[in-house]
Protein backbone atom coordinates (compact mmCIF):
# COMPACT_ATOMS: atom_id res chain seq x y z
CA UNK A 1 0.00 0.00 0.00
CA UNK A 2 1.47 3.39 -0.95
CA UNK A 3 2.15 5.81 1.89
CA UNK A 4 -0.12 8.85 1.88
CA UNK A 5 1.68 12.15 1.45
CA UNK A 6 1.50 14.32 4.58
CA UNK A 7 -0.28 17.05 2.61
CA UNK A 8 -2.94 14.55 1.59
CA UNK A 9 -3.34 13.40 5.15
CA UNK A 10 -3.75 16.99 6.28
CA UNK A 11 -6.29 17.76 3.55
CA UNK A 12 -8.28 14.71 4.60
CA UNK A 13 -8.10 15.80 8.20
CA UNK A 14 -9.45 19.23 7.27
CA UNK A 15 -12.20 17.64 5.15
CA UNK A 16 -13.14 15.52 8.11
CA UNK A 17 -13.19 18.57 10.37
CA UNK A 18 -15.47 20.28 7.86
CA UNK A 19 -17.87 17.35 7.77
CA UNK A 20 -17.99 16.96 11.52
CA UNK A 21 -17.71 20.51 12.81
CA UNK A 22 -18.55 23.05 10.10
CA UNK A 23 -22.15 23.39 11.40
CA UNK A 24 -20.84 23.98 14.89
CA UNK A 25 -18.46 26.67 13.63
CA UNK A 26 -21.22 28.21 11.51
CA UNK A 27 -23.75 28.25 14.36
CA UNK A 28 -21.33 30.11 16.63
CA UNK A 29 -20.26 32.48 13.84
CA UNK A 30 -23.90 33.39 13.16
CA UNK A 31 -24.27 34.34 16.82
CA UNK A 32 -21.02 36.30 16.87
CA UNK A 33 -21.54 38.04 13.52
CA UNK A 34 -25.32 38.39 13.67
CA UNK A 35 -25.84 37.48 10.04
CA UNK A 36 -26.21 34.20 8.11
CA UNK A 37 -24.42 35.25 4.94
CA UNK A 38 -21.58 36.98 6.74
CA UNK A 39 -21.14 33.86 8.88
CA UNK A 40 -21.10 31.55 5.86
CA UNK A 41 -18.45 33.68 4.16
CA UNK A 42 -16.44 33.64 7.36
CA UNK A 43 -16.79 29.85 7.61
CA UNK A 44 -15.41 29.37 4.09
CA UNK A 45 -12.59 31.86 4.80
CA UNK A 46 -11.68 30.03 7.98
CA UNK A 47 -11.35 26.69 6.23
CA UNK A 48 -9.41 28.29 3.35
CA UNK A 49 -7.04 29.75 5.94
CA UNK A 50 -6.66 26.33 7.55
CA UNK A 51 -5.76 24.79 4.17
CA UNK A 52 -3.23 27.54 3.55
CA UNK A 53 -1.64 27.80 7.01
CA UNK A 54 -1.76 24.40 8.66
CA UNK A 55 0.77 22.76 6.29
CA UNK A 56 3.33 25.27 7.72
CA UNK A 57 2.13 25.73 11.28
CA UNK A 58 0.68 22.30 11.95
CA UNK A 59 -2.83 21.60 13.20
CA UNK A 60 -3.70 23.76 16.23
CA UNK A 61 -4.33 21.98 19.51
CA UNK A 62 -8.00 23.07 19.46
CA UNK A 63 -8.95 23.33 15.80
CA UNK A 64 -12.62 24.29 16.30
CA UNK A 65 -11.96 27.43 18.39
CA UNK A 66 -9.16 28.27 15.93
CA UNK A 67 -11.64 28.09 13.04
CA UNK A 68 -14.24 30.18 14.87
CA UNK A 69 -11.70 32.79 15.87
CA UNK A 70 -10.15 32.93 12.39
CA UNK A 71 -13.57 33.18 10.71
CA UNK A 72 -14.52 35.99 13.03
CA UNK A 73 -11.34 37.96 12.37
CA UNK A 74 -11.72 37.48 8.61
CA UNK A 75 -15.25 38.87 8.89
CA UNK A 76 -14.01 41.86 10.90
CA UNK A 77 -11.30 42.52 8.29
CA UNK A 78 -13.89 42.44 5.57
CA UNK A 79 -16.19 44.80 7.46
CA UNK A 80 -13.26 47.20 8.01
CA UNK A 81 -12.63 47.21 4.26
CA UNK A 82 -16.31 47.78 3.51
CA UNK A 83 -16.68 50.37 6.21
CA UNK A 84 -15.73 53.16 3.85
CA UNK A 85 -18.51 52.18 1.46
CA UNK A 86 -21.31 50.93 3.70
CA UNK A 87 -23.04 53.38 5.99
CA UNK A 88 -24.00 50.88 8.69
CA UNK A 89 -20.72 48.96 8.49
CA UNK A 90 -19.26 50.85 11.39
CA UNK A 91 -22.17 50.19 13.72
CA UNK A 92 -22.02 46.46 13.00
CA UNK A 93 -18.27 46.44 13.47
CA UNK A 94 -18.42 48.26 16.79
CA UNK A 95 -20.98 45.76 18.02
CA UNK A 96 -19.00 42.70 16.93
CA UNK A 97 -15.66 43.94 18.22
CA UNK A 98 -17.00 45.23 21.54
CA UNK A 99 -18.42 41.83 22.37
CA UNK A 100 -14.98 40.46 23.12
CA UNK A 101 -13.33 43.59 24.50
CA UNK A 102 -12.98 41.98 27.94
CA UNK A 103 -11.54 38.73 26.69
CA UNK A 104 -14.91 37.05 27.13
CA UNK A 105 -14.53 35.82 23.59
CA UNK A 106 -12.42 32.92 24.81
CA UNK A 107 -15.24 31.99 27.15
CA UNK A 108 -17.83 32.29 24.40
CA UNK A 109 -15.95 29.72 22.40
CA UNK A 110 -16.09 27.35 25.30
CA UNK A 111 -17.53 24.01 24.23
CA UNK A 112 -20.39 24.73 26.65
CA UNK A 113 -21.73 27.34 24.26
CA UNK A 114 -21.85 25.11 21.25
CA UNK A 115 -25.04 23.16 22.01
CA UNK A 116 -26.86 26.46 22.56
CA UNK A 117 -25.59 27.88 19.28
CA UNK A 118 -26.59 24.75 17.40
CA UNK A 119 -30.07 24.80 18.97
CA UNK A 120 -30.40 28.50 18.08
CA UNK A 121 -29.65 27.57 14.49
CA UNK A 122 -32.26 24.80 14.51
CA UNK A 123 -34.95 27.01 16.04
CA UNK A 124 -34.24 29.87 13.63
CA UNK A 125 -34.31 27.64 10.54
CA UNK A 126 -37.50 25.88 11.72
CA UNK A 127 -39.25 29.14 12.63
CA UNK A 128 -42.98 28.87 11.84
CA UNK A 129 -42.95 32.43 10.46
CA UNK A 130 -41.15 30.93 7.44
CA UNK A 131 -43.05 28.82 4.93
CA UNK A 132 -42.70 25.09 5.47
CA UNK A 133 -40.80 24.69 2.17
CA UNK A 134 -38.39 27.39 3.29
CA UNK A 135 -37.98 25.77 6.71
CA UNK A 136 -37.10 22.44 5.08
CA UNK A 137 -34.64 23.94 2.60
CA UNK A 138 -33.02 26.22 5.16
CA UNK A 139 -32.64 23.43 7.71
CA UNK A 140 -30.98 21.15 5.15
CA UNK A 141 -28.71 23.97 4.00
CA UNK A 142 -27.68 25.52 7.32
CA UNK A 143 -28.20 22.82 9.93
CA UNK A 144 -27.30 19.74 7.88
CA UNK A 145 -24.83 21.50 5.58
CA UNK A 146 -26.17 20.06 2.31
CA UNK A 147 -25.44 21.93 -0.91
CA UNK A 148 -28.21 23.69 -2.81
CA UNK A 149 -27.80 21.08 -5.59
CA UNK A 150 -28.26 18.20 -3.18
CA UNK A 151 -31.40 19.79 -1.72
CA UNK A 152 -32.76 20.45 -5.21
CA UNK A 153 -32.30 16.80 -6.14
CA UNK A 154 -33.96 15.58 -2.99
CA UNK A 155 -37.07 17.70 -3.63
CA UNK A 156 -37.03 17.24 -7.43
CA UNK A 157 -36.66 21.01 -7.90
CA UNK A 158 -34.16 23.09 -9.81
CA UNK A 159 -31.18 24.45 -7.84
CA UNK A 160 -32.25 28.00 -8.67
CA UNK A 161 -35.70 27.43 -7.13
CA UNK A 162 -34.12 26.13 -3.94
CA UNK A 163 -31.49 28.90 -3.92
CA UNK A 164 -34.23 31.52 -4.26
CA UNK A 165 -36.23 29.92 -1.47
CA UNK A 166 -33.20 30.06 0.83
CA UNK A 167 -32.34 33.65 -0.10
CA UNK A 168 -35.92 34.79 0.57
CA UNK A 169 -35.98 32.99 3.90
CA UNK A 170 -32.74 34.67 4.96
CA UNK A 171 -34.09 38.03 3.85
CA UNK A 172 -37.17 37.52 6.00
CA UNK A 173 -35.04 36.44 8.97
CA UNK A 174 -33.17 39.72 8.64
CA UNK A 175 -35.97 42.13 7.69
CA UNK A 176 -38.54 40.84 10.17
CA UNK A 177 -35.88 40.26 12.87
CA UNK A 178 -36.52 36.57 13.48
CA UNK A 179 -34.23 36.14 16.50
CA UNK A 180 -31.31 33.76 16.78
CA UNK A 181 -32.34 32.22 20.06
CA UNK A 182 -33.70 29.20 21.84
CA UNK A 183 -37.26 30.17 22.84
CA UNK A 184 -37.94 30.82 26.54
CA UNK A 185 -39.39 27.84 28.47
CA UNK A 186 -43.03 28.98 28.17
CA UNK A 187 -42.76 29.09 24.35
CA UNK A 188 -40.56 26.03 23.97
CA UNK A 189 -43.24 23.34 23.60
CA UNK A 190 -45.04 24.76 20.54
CA UNK A 191 -41.71 25.70 18.92
CA UNK A 192 -40.30 22.22 19.51
CA UNK A 193 -43.42 20.90 17.77
CA UNK A 194 -42.45 22.94 14.71
CA UNK A 195 -38.91 21.52 14.81
CA UNK A 196 -40.27 17.97 15.14
CA UNK A 197 -42.54 18.55 12.18
CA UNK A 198 -39.66 19.67 9.98
CA UNK A 199 -37.59 16.65 10.98
CA UNK A 200 -40.52 14.30 10.37
CA UNK A 201 -41.29 15.83 6.96
CA UNK A 202 -37.63 15.52 5.96
CA UNK A 203 -37.71 11.88 6.96
CA UNK A 204 -40.93 11.19 5.04
CA UNK A 205 -39.56 12.96 1.99
CA UNK A 206 -36.67 10.49 1.97
CA UNK A 207 -38.70 7.53 3.17
CA UNK A 208 -41.38 7.74 0.48
CA UNK A 209 -38.80 7.02 -2.22
CA UNK A 210 -37.38 3.55 -2.89
CA UNK A 211 -33.81 3.08 -1.58
CA UNK A 212 -31.25 4.58 -3.93
CA UNK A 213 -29.61 1.74 -5.82
CA UNK A 214 -26.48 3.76 -6.46
CA UNK A 215 -25.38 7.35 -6.26
CA UNK A 216 -25.49 9.34 -9.50
CA UNK A 217 -22.15 9.07 -11.21
CA UNK A 218 -21.18 12.74 -11.29
CA UNK A 219 -19.56 12.99 -7.90
CA UNK A 220 -22.59 14.64 -6.35
CA UNK A 221 -24.13 12.20 -3.94
CA UNK A 222 -27.85 11.94 -3.51
CA UNK A 223 -28.72 13.35 -0.13
CA UNK A 224 -30.24 10.68 2.06
CA UNK A 225 -32.99 12.77 3.64
CA UNK A 226 -34.17 9.99 5.90
CA UNK A 227 -30.67 9.61 7.33
CA UNK A 228 -30.29 13.40 7.68
CA UNK A 229 -33.55 13.52 9.61
CA UNK A 230 -32.41 10.73 11.94
CA UNK A 231 -29.07 12.47 12.59
CA UNK A 232 -30.92 15.69 13.33
CA UNK A 233 -33.38 13.98 15.69
CA UNK A 234 -30.44 12.34 17.47
CA UNK A 235 -28.63 15.65 17.91
CA UNK A 236 -31.78 17.40 19.08
CA UNK A 237 -32.30 14.77 21.76
CA UNK A 238 -28.70 15.05 22.96
CA UNK A 239 -28.99 18.84 23.18
CA UNK A 240 -32.37 18.97 24.86
CA UNK A 241 -34.26 16.08 26.38
CA UNK A 242 -37.95 16.10 25.63
CA UNK A 243 -40.38 13.17 25.61
CA UNK A 244 -41.57 13.90 22.10
CA UNK A 245 -38.03 14.38 20.74
CA UNK A 246 -37.31 10.95 22.17
CA UNK A 247 -40.53 9.51 20.68
CA UNK A 248 -39.75 11.09 17.31
CA UNK A 249 -36.25 9.59 17.17
CA UNK A 250 -37.68 6.18 18.15
CA UNK A 251 -40.34 6.42 15.43
CA UNK A 252 -37.81 7.35 12.74
CA UNK A 253 -35.43 4.56 13.75
CA UNK A 254 -38.17 1.93 13.80
CA UNK A 255 -39.51 3.02 10.40
CA UNK A 256 -36.04 3.28 8.94
CA UNK A 257 -35.35 -0.28 10.12
CA UNK A 258 -37.88 -1.48 7.52
CA UNK A 259 -36.47 0.46 4.58
CA UNK A 260 -34.88 -2.54 2.81
CA UNK A 261 -38.14 -4.49 3.03
CA UNK A 262 -40.53 -1.76 1.87
CA UNK A 263 -40.01 -1.86 -1.88
CA UNK A 264 -39.48 -4.56 -4.49
CA UNK A 265 -36.36 -4.30 -6.65
CA UNK A 266 -38.64 -2.60 -9.22
CA UNK A 267 -39.56 0.07 -6.69
CA UNK A 268 -43.05 -1.28 -5.96
CA UNK A 269 -44.44 -0.71 -2.49
CA UNK A 270 -44.66 -3.77 -0.19
CA UNK A 271 -47.26 -3.55 2.59
CA UNK A 272 -46.22 -4.08 6.19
CA UNK A 273 -48.07 -7.43 6.32
CA UNK A 274 -46.18 -8.75 3.29
CA UNK A 275 -42.68 -7.53 4.15
CA UNK A 276 -39.83 -10.00 4.67
CA UNK A 277 -39.18 -9.21 8.31
CA UNK A 278 -35.75 -10.85 8.34
CA UNK A 279 -34.70 -7.83 6.24
CA UNK A 280 -35.62 -5.44 9.02
CA UNK A 281 -32.57 -3.84 10.61
CA UNK A 282 -32.37 -5.35 14.11
CA UNK A 283 -29.78 -2.85 15.38
CA UNK A 284 -32.08 0.08 14.53
CA UNK A 285 -35.04 -1.75 16.09
CA UNK A 286 -33.13 -2.31 19.32
CA UNK A 287 -32.11 1.34 19.48
CA UNK A 288 -35.64 2.46 18.59
CA UNK A 289 -37.28 0.30 21.26
CA UNK A 290 -34.85 1.63 23.86
CA UNK A 291 -35.97 5.19 23.03
CA UNK A 292 -39.66 4.18 23.04
CA UNK A 293 -39.22 2.83 26.55
CA UNK A 294 -37.50 6.03 27.68
CA UNK A 295 -40.26 8.15 26.12
CA UNK A 296 -43.11 6.11 27.59
CA UNK A 297 -41.60 6.15 31.06
CA UNK A 298 -40.96 9.89 31.16
CA UNK A 299 -44.38 11.30 31.87
CA UNK A 300 -46.51 13.17 29.36
CA UNK A 301 -46.79 11.03 26.26
CA UNK A 302 -47.32 12.71 22.90
CA UNK A 303 -48.27 11.62 19.39
CA UNK A 304 -44.73 10.73 18.28
CA UNK A 305 -44.14 8.49 21.31
CA UNK A 306 -47.45 6.70 20.70
CA UNK A 307 -46.69 6.18 17.01
CA UNK A 308 -43.26 4.89 18.01
CA UNK A 309 -44.90 2.49 20.46
CA UNK A 310 -47.12 1.21 17.63
CA UNK A 311 -44.08 0.74 15.39
CA UNK A 312 -42.35 -1.07 18.26
CA UNK A 313 -45.22 -3.56 18.60
CA UNK A 314 -44.89 -4.33 14.88
CA UNK A 315 -41.12 -4.61 15.18
CA UNK A 316 -41.39 -7.21 17.92
CA UNK A 317 -43.82 -9.42 15.98
CA UNK A 318 -42.45 -12.22 13.78
CA UNK A 319 -45.34 -11.75 11.31
CA UNK A 320 -48.61 -9.90 10.78
CA UNK A 321 -50.82 -12.71 12.12
CA UNK A 322 -49.09 -12.97 15.49
CA UNK A 323 -49.02 -9.20 16.01
CA UNK A 324 -50.61 -7.90 19.21
CA UNK A 325 -53.43 -6.15 17.33
CA UNK A 326 -55.56 -5.35 20.42
CA UNK A 327 -52.62 -3.38 21.80
CA UNK A 328 -52.14 -1.58 18.48
CA UNK A 329 -55.86 -0.78 18.39
CA UNK A 330 -55.67 0.63 21.92
CA UNK A 331 -52.64 2.75 21.01
CA UNK A 332 -54.45 4.16 17.95
CA UNK A 333 -57.44 5.01 20.14
CA UNK A 334 -55.09 6.88 22.45
CA UNK A 335 -53.50 8.62 19.46
CA UNK A 336 -56.91 9.59 18.07
CA UNK A 337 -57.69 11.37 21.34
CA UNK A 338 -54.58 13.57 20.82
CA UNK A 339 -54.80 13.81 17.04
CA UNK A 340 -58.32 13.29 15.72
CA UNK A 341 -57.32 13.09 12.04
CA UNK A 342 -58.75 10.84 9.29
CA UNK A 343 -55.37 9.09 8.91
CA UNK A 344 -55.42 8.05 12.55
CA UNK A 345 -59.11 7.05 12.37
CA UNK A 346 -58.36 4.89 9.36
CA UNK A 347 -55.41 3.17 11.01
CA UNK A 348 -57.50 2.53 14.07
CA UNK A 349 -60.10 0.79 11.89
CA UNK A 350 -57.46 -1.34 10.18
CA UNK A 351 -56.28 -2.45 13.64
CA UNK A 352 -59.91 -3.10 14.59
CA UNK A 353 -60.37 -5.28 11.52
CA UNK A 354 -57.35 -7.33 12.58
CA UNK A 355 -58.92 -7.84 16.02
CA UNK A 356 -62.61 -8.32 15.16
CA UNK A 357 -62.70 -8.88 11.40
CA UNK A 358 -63.38 -6.64 8.38
CA UNK A 359 -67.19 -6.66 8.78
CA UNK A 360 -66.98 -4.88 12.15
CA UNK A 361 -64.49 -2.36 10.77
CA UNK A 362 -66.63 -1.69 7.66
CA UNK A 363 -69.57 -0.62 9.81
CA UNK A 364 -67.38 2.01 11.46
CA UNK A 365 -65.90 3.07 8.12
CA UNK A 366 -69.29 4.26 6.78
CA UNK A 367 -69.24 7.71 8.42
CA UNK A 368 -65.75 8.37 7.06
CA UNK A 369 -66.85 7.44 3.54
CA UNK A 370 -69.75 9.87 3.86
CA UNK A 371 -67.45 12.72 4.96
CA UNK A 372 -67.09 15.19 2.10
CA UNK A 373 -63.78 16.46 3.45
CA UNK A 374 -62.26 13.03 2.80
CA UNK A 375 -63.60 12.67 -0.74
CA UNK A 376 -60.07 13.10 -2.16
CA UNK A 377 -58.34 10.79 0.32
CA UNK A 378 -57.25 7.74 -1.69
CA UNK A 379 -56.23 5.61 1.30
CA UNK A 380 -59.79 5.71 2.63
CA UNK A 381 -61.08 4.05 -0.53
CA UNK A 382 -58.17 1.62 -0.63
CA UNK A 383 -58.98 0.50 2.93
CA UNK A 384 -62.69 0.15 2.13
CA UNK A 385 -61.76 -1.91 -0.93
CA UNK A 386 -59.50 -4.10 1.15
CA UNK A 387 -62.24 -4.83 3.75
CA UNK A 388 -64.65 -5.83 0.94
CA UNK A 389 -61.94 -7.94 -0.70
CA UNK A 390 -61.37 -9.82 2.55
CA UNK A 391 -65.13 -10.44 2.82
CA UNK A 392 -65.17 -11.85 -0.72
CA UNK A 393 -67.33 -8.94 -1.99
CA UNK A 394 -65.41 -8.60 -5.25
CA UNK A 395 -67.73 -6.12 -6.99
CA UNK A 396 -67.61 -3.60 -4.13
CA UNK A 397 -63.87 -4.12 -3.76
CA UNK A 398 -63.23 -3.37 -7.45
CA UNK A 399 -65.35 -0.19 -7.25
CA UNK A 400 -63.44 1.13 -4.27
CA UNK A 401 -60.02 0.20 -5.71
CA UNK A 402 -60.93 2.14 -8.88
CA UNK A 403 -61.88 5.19 -6.82
CA UNK A 404 -58.63 4.92 -4.88
CA UNK A 405 -56.61 4.57 -8.09
CA UNK A 406 -58.19 7.69 -9.55
CA UNK A 407 -57.04 9.67 -6.51
CA UNK A 408 -53.59 8.13 -5.88
CA UNK A 409 -50.66 10.41 -6.76
CA UNK A 410 -47.43 8.43 -6.32
CA UNK A 411 -46.24 5.78 -8.76
CA UNK A 412 -45.77 3.20 -6.04
CA UNK A 413 -49.37 3.65 -4.82
CA UNK A 414 -50.80 3.47 -8.35
CA UNK A 415 -48.86 0.31 -9.16
CA UNK A 416 -50.00 -1.31 -5.94
CA UNK A 417 -53.68 -0.53 -6.59
CA UNK A 418 -53.47 -1.68 -10.21
CA UNK A 419 -51.98 -4.97 -9.03
CA UNK A 420 -54.86 -5.45 -6.59
CA UNK A 421 -57.37 -4.77 -9.38
CA UNK A 422 -55.66 -7.29 -11.69
CA UNK A 423 -55.66 -9.91 -8.93
CA UNK A 424 -59.40 -9.41 -8.37
CA UNK A 425 -60.19 -9.48 -12.10
CA UNK A 426 -58.35 -12.81 -12.37
CA UNK A 427 -60.66 -14.43 -9.80
CA UNK B 1 -37.80 47.14 15.77
CA UNK B 2 -41.19 48.63 14.97
CA UNK B 3 -43.98 46.31 13.85
CA UNK B 4 -47.45 47.11 12.59
CA UNK B 5 -50.02 44.52 13.68
CA UNK B 6 -53.01 44.70 11.34
CA UNK B 7 -56.15 43.16 12.78
CA UNK B 8 -58.43 41.64 10.16
CA UNK B 9 -61.81 40.07 10.72
CA UNK B 10 -65.11 39.46 9.00
CA UNK B 11 -67.02 42.53 10.17
CA UNK B 12 -70.29 40.65 10.38
CA UNK B 13 -68.79 38.10 12.75
CA UNK B 14 -66.37 40.20 14.78
CA UNK B 15 -68.89 41.09 17.46
CA UNK B 16 -71.40 38.26 17.11
CA UNK B 17 -69.53 35.03 17.83
CA UNK B 18 -69.47 33.44 21.30
CA UNK B 19 -65.69 34.02 21.47
CA UNK B 20 -65.98 37.60 20.14
CA UNK B 21 -64.19 40.09 22.38
CA UNK B 22 -66.06 42.85 24.16
CA UNK B 23 -64.78 46.43 23.96
CA UNK B 24 -63.77 46.33 27.64
CA UNK B 25 -61.46 43.38 26.99
CA UNK B 26 -59.89 45.11 23.98
CA UNK B 27 -59.35 48.23 26.04
CA UNK B 28 -57.79 46.24 28.88
CA UNK B 29 -55.33 44.53 26.53
CA UNK B 30 -54.35 47.82 24.91
CA UNK B 31 -53.66 49.27 28.38
CA UNK B 32 -51.59 46.23 29.28
CA UNK B 33 -49.44 46.65 26.16
CA UNK B 34 -49.13 50.38 26.84
CA UNK B 35 -47.94 49.66 30.40
CA UNK B 36 -45.27 47.29 29.06
CA UNK B 37 -43.88 50.29 27.18
CA UNK B 38 -44.11 48.63 23.80
CA UNK B 39 -47.10 50.43 22.32
CA UNK B 40 -46.64 53.34 19.93
CA UNK B 41 -50.28 53.51 18.83
CA UNK B 42 -53.37 51.33 18.65
CA UNK B 43 -56.89 51.98 17.45
CA UNK B 44 -60.04 50.14 16.47
CA UNK B 45 -61.65 51.27 13.20
CA UNK B 46 -65.20 52.05 12.12
CA UNK B 47 -66.70 49.57 9.65
CA UNK B 48 -65.93 49.50 5.92
CA UNK B 49 -69.28 51.17 5.20
CA UNK B 50 -67.59 54.35 6.45
CA UNK B 51 -64.47 53.95 4.29
CA UNK B 52 -63.54 56.24 1.41
CA UNK B 53 -60.71 55.38 -0.97
CA UNK B 54 -58.55 58.14 -2.45
CA UNK B 55 -56.45 57.92 -5.63
CA UNK B 56 -54.44 60.59 -7.44
CA UNK B 57 -54.49 60.08 -11.21
CA UNK B 58 -53.18 62.59 -13.72
CA UNK B 59 -53.28 65.27 -11.06
CA UNK B 60 -56.92 64.55 -10.30
CA UNK B 61 -58.25 63.30 -6.99
CA UNK B 62 -60.47 60.26 -7.53
CA UNK B 63 -62.73 59.23 -4.68
CA UNK B 64 -64.66 56.03 -4.32
CA UNK B 65 -66.99 54.71 -1.65
CA UNK B 66 -65.77 51.74 0.35
CA UNK B 67 -62.43 50.00 1.01
CA UNK B 68 -59.70 49.58 -1.63
CA UNK B 69 -60.76 46.02 -2.36
CA UNK B 70 -63.59 43.64 -1.56
CA UNK B 71 -62.16 41.02 0.79
CA UNK B 72 -63.63 38.32 2.99
CA UNK B 73 -62.01 39.83 6.05
CA UNK B 74 -61.65 43.53 6.62
CA UNK B 75 -59.18 45.72 8.46
CA UNK B 76 -60.74 46.24 11.88
CA UNK B 77 -57.91 47.90 13.81
CA UNK B 78 -54.17 48.07 14.36
CA UNK B 79 -51.34 48.12 16.88
CA UNK B 80 -48.07 49.89 16.12
CA UNK B 81 -45.56 48.40 18.53
CA UNK B 82 -41.89 48.45 19.44
CA UNK B 83 -40.55 44.92 19.98
CA UNK B 84 -37.13 43.37 20.47
CA UNK B 85 -37.65 40.88 17.63
CA UNK B 86 -40.31 39.00 15.67
CA UNK B 87 -40.89 36.49 18.49
CA UNK B 88 -41.83 39.26 20.89
CA UNK B 89 -44.04 40.94 18.25
CA UNK B 90 -45.83 37.66 17.48
CA UNK B 91 -46.42 36.96 21.14
CA UNK B 92 -47.95 40.39 21.58
CA UNK B 93 -50.08 39.98 18.43
CA UNK B 94 -51.37 36.61 19.66
CA UNK B 95 -52.74 38.36 22.75
CA UNK B 96 -54.91 40.80 20.79
CA UNK B 97 -58.45 39.63 21.66
CA UNK B 98 -59.73 39.92 18.07
CA UNK B 99 -57.17 37.28 17.00
CA UNK B 100 -59.62 34.71 18.41
CA UNK B 101 -62.17 35.45 15.66
CA UNK B 102 -60.05 37.09 12.96
CA UNK B 103 -56.33 37.24 12.31
CA UNK B 104 -53.42 39.60 12.85
CA UNK B 105 -50.88 40.32 10.13
CA UNK B 106 -47.54 41.34 11.62
CA UNK B 107 -45.37 43.53 9.39
CA UNK B 108 -41.96 44.93 10.24
CA UNK B 109 -41.77 48.67 9.57
CA UNK B 110 -39.37 49.63 6.80
CA UNK B 111 -36.79 52.31 7.36
CA UNK B 112 -37.01 54.75 4.46
CA UNK B 113 -33.75 54.88 2.52
CA UNK B 114 -32.97 58.57 3.00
Amino acid sequence: MPMLQPATVLTRHIEQLYQQHSRQVLATLIRLLGDFDRAEDALQEAFSAALAQWPQTGVPASPVPWLISTGRFKAIDKLRQQQRFVSDGEAVLVQIVSEDADDSFALQMDQQQWPDDYLRLVFTCCHPALSLEAQLALTLREVCGLTTEQIARAFLQTPSTIAQRIVRAKQKIKAAAIPYQVPPPQQLAPRLQAVHKVIYLLFNEGYSMPCQQSAPDDGMQQADLAQQAIDLARQLLVLHFDTESCGLLALLLLQHARRQARFTSQGELILLADQQRQHWDQALITEGIRHVETALSSGRIGPYAIQAAIAAVHSESPDSASTDWPQIHALYQLLYRLEPTPVVALNQLVALSMCHGPAAALTQLAPLLADENLAQYHLLFAVAADFHRQLGQTGEAINFYRQALALATTNADQQFLQQRLQDLAAK
Amino acid sequence: MKYLCLVYSNEQLLHSLPESPQDAECQAYAEQVAHSGRMLAAEALQGIATATTVRMRAGQVLLSDGPFAETKEQLAGFYLIEARDLNEALQLAAGIPAARVGCVEVRPVRQLAV
